[in-house]
């Protein structure tokens, strides 16, 4: 039986495992090889230096990255404060309206992410949903919040909301209601609760929705292109310029593998702490 | 610990003006896709269709949603059959390099979609392929796979792998087990995870951008619009894209709905 399911295993994990050797891997192998590559060569047949990556430090795309890395961490913060009462709610408060709200995050997601930035352009700038009506209405206009830091933050925030609120009320849905009925008896007040139960418990939840948002967001462009007006250059957005405009392919991996090593690293620290079975709700 | 009623009203509250910013930007693009003027400024003063009239009779309208359709169906296709193993490697059968394997599904979803697009363009170009939209089927399933993967096997755990040994006991082989016992079990799972998996191909855009070639999917044209000015026919084909996604979405209940309510009747009958 166990000699069975170990062939099985093997078996039906072998598509999933082509996919990424053939679409993953070898895409990553490329990179890392044109990486080491010199300047704007097309090809790898070429006698390796690092001098792409020294670039990253002379021209300054540590700003970028730096700027992805930081706007990234704001908009983590930023949604677990907002998520958690939200996550709270449907794991423990909200009977029938945990599915409404469900269903009414994940079909948000079907919608092209830059259907849904274009649209807060069109709610937020001079002469738009909000202003054009309040202008209408009172004959002061005000300057529109568009192109600037705070904005790509909100944008970051707004698209990468589901990522946070479902594994967090994964997480809150883990915590017994036992645990925290015991807290109570025995005379802790809520903020003790949520220090000493909730969070230690949601832990799990708590990780994955963080290196989600916070992974997710470091990689983005389209907030910055589309609400920030390019008012700060995100890291994925050089890359981008180096393979089109700069047609610098060395530029653009050493660019690549710098964001795919920190990604990396966070994302296998992360998920090597959490257990998927437990998590994913397994029965056994 | 049970909720005092003004918490439950308050977190309600909160929970329904969420709904609300997540779709907003929604309802502008709705009223600009209405717009009669060329130059889109709120409040809007004379209302028209004829936006949508000429999304409807453009051919370069029609050869987006070709490109779009055909990307999304294939993806779905071949998602639902590699997630359907995927998902018994991932939660039904206890195989040693089981743990490795599910954390190495995770790993695309992770992976910024702009640079996976991006080493592929230069994978391909490596092998002498040219990108068109057979390559960006490659591009949406290395993503969205693992996606299907995941949702299926939600399902397969909560299935008891009882029914599959007690099958084999009475002398069933592996893939007559795999068609009668585990295929039905497991199809609702398929059902939402190919449902996933076309609506995150049609809505894609990172991936698509540098993996189509001359081809263009609809999310591509909208970018490219979208920075390059304003053209009316962005916010209609906008709504039109989004309104095709919840009609399919709505249609996929409506079937499921219909299904358990005939297997619901048929049951009380006998």
């Amino acid at each position: 039986m166990q000699r069975l399911n170990q062939k099985l295993g093997f078996l039906s994990a072998l598509p999933m495992l082509a996919v990424f050797a053939i679409a993953l891997f070898a895409p990553l192998i490329v990179v890392a090889l044109f990486s080491i590559m010199p300047p704007k060569v097309f090809s790898i047949a070429n006698t390796p230096d690092f001098s792409a990556y020294s670039v990253f430090f002379s021209q300054g795309y540590y700003k970028s990255l730096l700027w992805s890395l930081g706007m990234a961490l704001a908009a983590t913060v930023i949604l677990l404060v907002i998520c958690w009462p939200l996550a709270y709610g449907m794991a423990k408060v909200f009977k029938s309206f945990t599915l409404f709200l469900t269903l009414a995050v994940v079909m948000s997601l079907f919608v092209s992410e830059n259907i849904r930035l274009f649209g807060w352009v069109l709610t937020l700038m001079k002469g738009g949903l909000i202003e054009g009506h309040f202008r209408a209405w009172t004959s002061v206009g005000f300057d529109s919040p568009l192109y600037g830091v705070g904005i790509i933050v909100f944008g970051l925030v707004y698209v990468y909301l589901p990522f946070m609120l479902f594994p967090l009320a994964q997480g809150i849905a883990m915590v017994p209601d036992d645990a925290r009925q015991a807290a109570a008896d025995l005379g802790a007040t809520r903020w003790q609760i949520f220090r000493q139960i909730d969070v230690p418990l949601a832990a799990p939840g708590i990780m994955v929705g963080c290196l989600l948002s916070f992974v997710l967001a470091a990689g983005a462009v389209a907030e910055a292109k589309i609400l920030g007006g390019q008012a700060v250059i995100t890291i994925a957005d050089d890359i981008e310029t180096a393979f089109t405009f700069g047609q610098d392919w060395p530029l653009g991996s050493a660019l690549s593998m710098t964001l795919i090593g920190i990604i990396g690293a966070l994302a296998l620290f992360g998920i090597s702490r959490v257990d998927l079975d437990q998590v994913m709700g397994r029965k056994r | 610990m049970p909720t005092s009623r003004s918490t439950r009203i308050v977190l309600l509250i909160y929970g329904l003006l969420t709904i609300f910013l997540l779709y907003l930007p929604l309802v502008s693009v709705g009223f600009a896709s209405v717009s009669r003027a060329r130059y889109l400024s709120f409040p809007i003063t004379r209302y028209s269709t004829k936006w949508y009239a000429e999304a409807l009779e453009s051919g370069t309208v029609r050869d987006l949603l070709l490109t779009s359709v055909t990307v999304a169906a294939i993806v779905t296709v071949l998602s639902v059959i590699i997630a359907f193993f995927g998902a018994l490697a991932f939660a039904r059968y206890n195989w040693r390099y089981r743990s490795t394997f599910q954390k190495l599904i995770l790993l695309p979803i992770f992976f910024p979609q702009t640079v996976l697009g991006l080493a592929l363009l230069m994978w391909f170009n490596a092998l002498g392929v040219i990108p068109s939209w057979k390559t960006a089927v490659v591009a949406h399933l290395v993503w969205i796979a693992p996606i299907a993967t995941l949702i299926v096997a939600i399902r397969a755990y909560s299935f008891d792998p009882a029914l599959e040994e007690a099958a084999r006991d009475m002398g069933a082989n592996t893939p007559t087990i795999l068609r009668e016992i585990t295929l039905p079990l497991l199809m609702p799972g398929l059902v939402s995870a190919g449902l996933f998996a076309f609506l995150l191909s049609w809505g894609n855009f990172p991936l698509s951008l540098f993996t189509t070639g001359a081809d263009s999917t609809l999310p591509e044209w909208l970018y490219a619009k979208m920075v390059s000015g304003y053209s009316p026919l962005v916010p209609t084909l906008g709504i039109m894209s989004v309104v095709a996604s919840f009609v399919l979405i709505l249609t996929a209940f409506a079937v499921m709905w219909l299904i358990k309510a005939m297997r619901d009747s048929k049951a009380a009958q006998t």
